[in-house]
Formats: structure tokens, sequence, C-alpha cells
């Protein structure tokens, strides 16, 4: 099983670099685009097809490495 | 008088820091990140610059399960007077023995250049050699230093005086060169024994080096 996380700046939090993006697109004559975040994800590949016990340990390794919690939110899925 | 410098893989500033404090007269030694103790006679730590683990899926995040780091916290938590430095900052802050959090710039640019610094509170060891609102000029060396803490966090750190330094021009009006909430540019925790900035004062130790402010701050620990 593979386990995709996906970990991005919190709502309330600027997000410079989205904010970069934002312009240059707004530059390319991009328009409709109302907000951009940027964010990065990381996937693991689990030896275990136990979804929940996947997800018990990868919300784990989100707490405490993967996302900093402090400015950071994160979403897992699971394929 | 005994300075221990930590170093992990990507440090770089551990040997500037080194010859700061020996020349201030303190004896010194830096320790690997593997080491299980600190030495016992340590009378400060310090977490030094540059770049642990490459700043690998954030800076300081992985130097914060170093081996070290167990000894580290427990030195912390036992009173053991912290100094993080830039990257050591940010591994304190990872580490949870600061509060908040370092992002990227603002500008999204490396800065790396000298800037005025004003004293926020010096009721610490770290800055009681210097007056409250003295201003310093210390260069920043960063990509990371945007400091990030949540409002309820951030008057938390003005109720206790835990804001050591904001970024100014020379004459102490505010200048934020990253965005940093409340251009915050070093705090310290509430007990006031762990330290963290993102300035580099080991490089501010001589005039010939365009500054230097760094001694009176770095001073305040050999009195320990």
């Amino acid at each position: 099983m593979k386990a995709i996380v996906n970990v991005s700046l919190k709502a309330g939090v600027l997000d410079s670099q989205g904010k970069a993006v934002h312009h240059a697109l707004d530059s390319l004559n991009f328009s409709g685009v109302n907000d951009v975040r940027v964010g990065k994800q990381i996937i693991l590949k689990l030896d275990t097809d136990n979804k929940e016990a996947a997800m018990a340990d990868v919300t784990k390794m989100c707490e405490e490495l993967l996302a900093n919690t402090v400015i950071e939110d994160y979403e897992i899925e699971l394929v | 008088m005994k300075v221990t410098i930590l170093q992990f893989p990507g440090t770089n500033c551990e040997y500037d820091t080194q010859h700061a404090f020996k020349e201030l007269g303190a004896d010194t030694e830096i320790v690997w990140h593997k080491a299980q103790t600190i030495p016992e006679d340590t009378n400060l730590l310090v977490v030094a610059g540059g770049f642990s683990y490459g700043d690998y899926l954030r800076s300081g995040a992985i130097a914060k399960f170093s081996p070290v780091m167990k000894a580290v916290t427990a030195y912390a938590n036992n009173g053991g007077k912290v100094l993080g430095i830039c990257n050591g900052f940010q591994v304190l802050t990872e580490a949870g023995l600061l509060p908040g959090a370092l992002k990227r710039n603002d500008g999204l640019h490396f800065i790396s250049k000298h800037h005025h610094l004003k004293v926020i509170n010096n009721d610490n060891i770290f800055l009681e050699k210097l007056s409250n609102n003295a201003i310093v000029n210390i260069p920043i060396a960063h990509h990371d230093g945007n400091y990030f803490i949540d409002a309820d966090g951030l008057k938390e750190l003005e109720k206790n005086n835990q804001i050591l330094l904001k970024y100014t021009d020379a004459d102490g009006a505010i200048q934020n060169p990253n965005g940093s909430v409340s251009s915050i540019a070093g705090i310290c925790n509430k007990q006031k024994n762990v330290f963290g900035l993102m300035p580099h004062p080991e490089r501010a130790m001589e005039l010939i080096l365009g500054s230097d402010d760094g001694v009176n701050m770095l001073k305040g620990f050999l009195n320990t």
C-alpha cells in the first residue's frame, strides 16, 4: 500500500511561494486564479495492507516529522 | 567556563563559534551529533549555524532526531543554558525547546548582510551586558528566517519578556528583512535558559570584520 502525504502551510499562515507563483501566473495572463498555495508531497511505500494501521502509523509520522504542525497542515491518502 | 558546540552533518559555523568563545576566554569543545551525552562540565551548549542535513524536509527537522538531541533536551529541561544561532534556532524550534517556527523568507531570497537589531528585553543572561533599546549591527545569513508564531503565542512572548531582538534600521525603527512576525530576530523560552536567534553574533567579534557588537552578546554567557 502507498501513502500519499500532502503538506502545506496552514490557512492563516502567509504562503510567500504561493503568492509568487500566483503573481507569475497573473503576468502570464492566466486570469481567474483566486489563490495559489504551494506545498509538498511525500510518497511512502508501506509494507502493510491494513488501512487502519497504516493511517495510524502515517499520522504519527506526520505529527513527529513530516509536518511541522505549528505552521503546516497535512492530508493523508492511502492507495 | 566551558562551551560545548554541537556539530551535525551540514553544520558550518561550529569553528567560527568556537573561535569567538575562545577569544572571550572560554574552554570549548565541539561535539558530534552521534554523541549520547554532552560533557558534564558544560556551562553553555551552542547549537551552531549551518545547514544540518542539508535543510532536507524543513530546516532543523531531521537534526532534532539526532542522538545528541535527547541529551540537549534533558540539559535544557534541567536549567542548562542553550543558545541556538541561525540553523541552531531552527533546530531548537523544531525540537520544541523554543516556541514558533521559522518559515521561508517572505522575499524568497537567501539574505546575507549586516542588519541592525534592537535589544527588546535584556533581563536575561544573553543580553544583560546591553541596555534595552540598544542597537547592534550583526550579520544575518538565512533563507528560512521568517519567524512565525500565532497571535496567542506572540502575546505570551510579549507578556513574559521573551522577545530578545527585533530587526530595525540604524535608528531603531522597525525594518523587517524577512517577514518575521513583529520583526522578531530572536527569542528565549519562558524560563530564560534557552535562546535562539537568526543573526550571527559569532561573526561580529572584531571591527576588521565590520562589527564587534557580538562580543557584548556572547560575553553575557561567560558569567555562568
